[in-house]
């Protein structure tokens, strides 16, 4: 193992090359453009022997992977908010298709107003596209998790694609601490590939995509579909446990901070993790009884868990950094809360909504938060339920 | 994964008990899914028009055309779906798209003068 200093972006592309897929098809977009372009130059200069497909939009991204993927081939691509978005009916026949696509996705707000920085609106709006979900918090994560997803998609009970998520710019091309696995390590980890009904096998020629309609069986399918999402619970554990006796670094579906005789409890999912951490240890100090939880794993989302880890907070705290329009709180907001619902002792919950397009979060904007939770906790009776941090002209009071 | 797949088993599927990703472990079953009934219009060819010159063969989006020996033997009502293009692309007029229930009747008029 050696230690670098890298861009998230320059750490995935990293991992990318390490694992050395069969093939790679993308197309370019901020700020998952230093992904493809690091990956194009990899192939280029024949330090991989990977087939770089290049497509003319992030639609045809996708189908390229899929035709890859279907053919047998281990097949990787990378994208961004609107080619994200732009990629959106490929995604649900990938995941309908059963094919072990990965996908590093640079998170970045969707257009309009037209903003290219970072917010999850574009990874959160494809929760349910099928597609395995995990959230990493700095550049090493992005580089553990781009290496896990290989074998968490291509586990023989799970075979789904996995997206795995870094904060654009905050995280993509901010420069940090990076611990590398040597080549052989990254290889041996991920292990040779095994391609179930590959439309290559000309011996056994197989239909892919065929016509399921009415009086066919596309409910049935469905339901298989989301055994599979079940399964991957388990797998994303041990994969990561293994993972762990590689590194050092063990991964689950979350991580919790000081959460153990918290009465207030912030759970984030992303790069706000950190600022989350200094802020929980900084309010400690001053006597507040406050943890955190960081989500990794979005889909599936390991309600069972997150409900037992969080069975002692009174008051719980949920930040997005997207917003979901006319629902109740953002998407990892009505999650946490679901969740919670079966609780024994049923907690209070309150959504922060935070850096849409790319707004900072402050230290104040945290504490402002834990001070309306600890009035909560307090006995306060507060009926509103989700707040803006850091939007202007709007105090965190006026909106309550 | 089981290499071989019978038609007959899908009567035996359910969640978890099929193929992944609905993939069909065999080839060309679209044959077994017989089109022509979605026909509203349908394909008749002059035989004396016809010159085989394969056109249709070529363009028919259902392989409909059969052909034999490099002869255009006859089209596969099973499954010409009626769209027509062989009608269009003919250089010789040859095809002529007729509508289907009338082409049933005198079909049954045939029968009938048969008897």
């Amino acid at each position: 193992m050696s230690r670098k200093a890298m861009t998230g972006n320059g750490a995935i592309a990293l991992a990318l090359k390490q694992a050395e897929p069969d093939v790679m098809s993308a197309y370019p977009i901020t700020p998952q453009t230093e992904i493809a372009q690091n990956y194009a130059q990899f192939v280029a200069d024949g330090a991989v022997k990977t087939e770089y497909i290049a497509v003319e939009s992030e639609h045809s991204a996708m189908s390229a992977a899929i035709g890859s993927a279907a053919a047998g081939a281990r097949t990787i691509t990378a994208t961004s908010s609107q080619g994200f978005a732009l990629m959106w009916e490929m995604l649900f026949i990938a995941a309908s298709l059963r094919l072990p696509i990965t996908m590093p996705v640079i998170t970045r707000a969707l257009s309009g107003p037209i903003n290219i920085h970072c917010d999850h609106s574009d990874s959160m709006g494809g929760r349910d596209c099928g597609w395995v979900q995990l959230y990493g918090e700095d550049a090493q994560e992005g580089y553990d998790n781009a290496i896990q997803a290989f074998r968490i998609a291509e586990h023989m009970d799970v075979r789904l694609p996995v997206m795995t998520m870094i904060d654009g710019f905050i995280i993509s091309g901010a420069i940090g601490p990076l611990e590398v696995l040597q080549d052989d390590q990254v290889k041996q980890f991920v292990g040779p590939y095994e391609p179930i009904h590959p439309l290559l096998d000309i011996d056994n020629p197989v239909t892919v995509g065929a016509f399921d309609s009415l009086g066919g069986w596309y409910f049935e399918h469905k339901v298989t579909q989301n055994m599979a999402m079940d399964k991957a619970m388990s797998v994303i554990e041990s994969v990561g446990r293994e993972y762990g006796q590689l590194t050092g670094r063990e991964y689950s579906h979350f991580k919790t901070h000081m959460i153990e005789d918290a009465d207030i409890v912030l759970v984030a999912i992303g790069s706000a993790a950190g600022n989350v951490k200094t802020m929980v240890d900084r309010l400690r100090a001053g006597g507040v009884k406050v943890g955190m939880m960081k989500v990794r794993t979005f889909r599936p989302f390991p309600h069972l868990q997150v409900a037992g880890a969080l069975a002692g907070a009174r008051v719980i705290g949920v930040m997005d950094r997207s917003d979901s329009f006319g629902a109740q709180g953002g998407p990892l907001f009505t999650e946490i809360r679901s969740a919670m619902f079966e609780a024994p002792r049923r907690p209070q919950t309150f959504n922060f909504i935070y850096g849409l397009g790319g707004r900072d979060i402050f230290p104040d904007d945290i504490e402002g938060a834990v001070r309306l939770l600890e009035k909560a906790a307090a006995g306060e009776e507060i009926s509103q339920k989700r707040y803006y941090l850091n939007v202007r002209e709007v105090s965190l009071d006026g909106q309550a | 994964m089981s290499k071989k797949w019978k038609f007959s088993d899908i009567v035996k599927w359910g969640p978890g008990r099929h193929e992944p990703g609905a993939t069909i472990p065999e080839s060309g079953t679209a044959e077994q899914y017989e089109t022509g009934g979605w026909r509203t219009e349908r394909p008749i060819r002059d035989r004396e028009k016809c010159n085989d010159c394969m056109i249709c063969f070529f363009a028919c989006p259902d392989s409909s055309i059969r052909v034999e020996n490099g002869r255009l033997v006859d089209i596969d009502l099973k499954h010409c779906k009626g769209c027509g293009i062989c009608a269009q692309v003919c250089p010789r007029d040859a095809i002529e798209m007729k509508n289907e229930i009338e082409a049933r009747m005198e079909e049954g008029k045939k029968e009938e003068e048969k008897v």
